[in-house]
């Protein structure tokens, strides 16, 4: 019997998205709780990015802070 | 003639199994141990490091943490001084260490020394089996084994009063005082 194009894509594409549905357990967690994986581990990155936000958007602390962006607050 | 037609029956069904996906995103498990289950028996998971030789009519608090873990980093100060005060009217606690790495948690306990037991979860047998939600994670247990109290998140020695007057409440409940 002949496959239906449609139905071969759709169980690949199943089988995709649902691999990449997974709880990390808690004690797996420690990759993700190293330094490397904080947005704030290089400061002068951090600056940079927020001197790019002041230049662009007018405002100051508007990337991490409530309220910033309209320069209204 | 059917190129456009089939392109769009496609393009549907992806989005149709892509909603999907999202939806069926599995929930946080349920935790395998609720309060007023049986502790499961230390012995049978492997764990690296001496136990207490008897359990029985102490007040165990099972604690679960990882040197990598910030928040259970601070709860161990609250552990310490809950050990040193309240160990002689019946408390244990059984500190079981989750790191990959047997080294990490030696040298955190060399710049943290601490009087009471840890052991190693060498294989993740105990975590997995009690499916613990998150770290730290404590299980109190009373003197059969019972939990009687599951407690999560950081207790640090600022924000103490309020599990010290849980496991002070626990020891009077459930253990008896010796003479």
């Amino acid at each position: 019997m002949k496959t239906p194009f449609c139905t071969t894509l759709g169980l690949v594409a199943l089988a995709g998205l649902s691999a990449g549905c997974v709880n990390v357990k808690p004690w797996d967690r420690d990759a993700l709780a190293h330094y490397s994986m904080r947005p704030d581990r290089d400061p002068v990155t951090l600056s940079l990015r927020e001197h790019m936000w002041f230049s662009r958007e007018a405002s100051n602390g508007g990337r991490s802070v409530g309220g910033g962006g309209c320069g209204c607050n | 003639m059917n190129a456009i037609p089939r392109v769009t029956g496609v393009l549907a069904l992806l989005a149709t199994l892509l909603s999907l996906s999202v939806a069926t995103v599995p929930a946080a498990d349920e935790p395998a141990i609720k309060v007023g289950d049986t502790f499961p028996n230390f012995t049978n998971f492997e764990l690296e490091g001496e136990l207490p030789k008897d359990l029985k009519g102490k007040l165990v608090i099972v604690d679960f943490w990882a040197s990598w873990c910030g928040p259970c980093r601070g709860t161990f100060p609250l552990m310490e001084d809950l050990h040193r005060r309240l160990g002689k009217r019946g408390l244990v606690i059984v500190a079981v260490n989750e790191d990959k790495s047997r080294v990490a948690m030696t040298e955190f306990l060399k710049q943290h020394p601490v009087s009471f037991t840890v052991v190693r979860d060498t294989k993740k047998k105990l975590a997995a089996t009690i499916n613990v939600a998150l770290l730290p994670a404590s299980y109190i247990l009373d003197g059969n084994g019972k939990v009687v109290s599951i407690q999560g998140g950081e207790r640090t020695m600022e924000n103490r009063a309020e599990f010290t007057r849980l496991v002070e409440d626990l020891l009077e409940k459930h253990i008896t005082k010796t003479p």
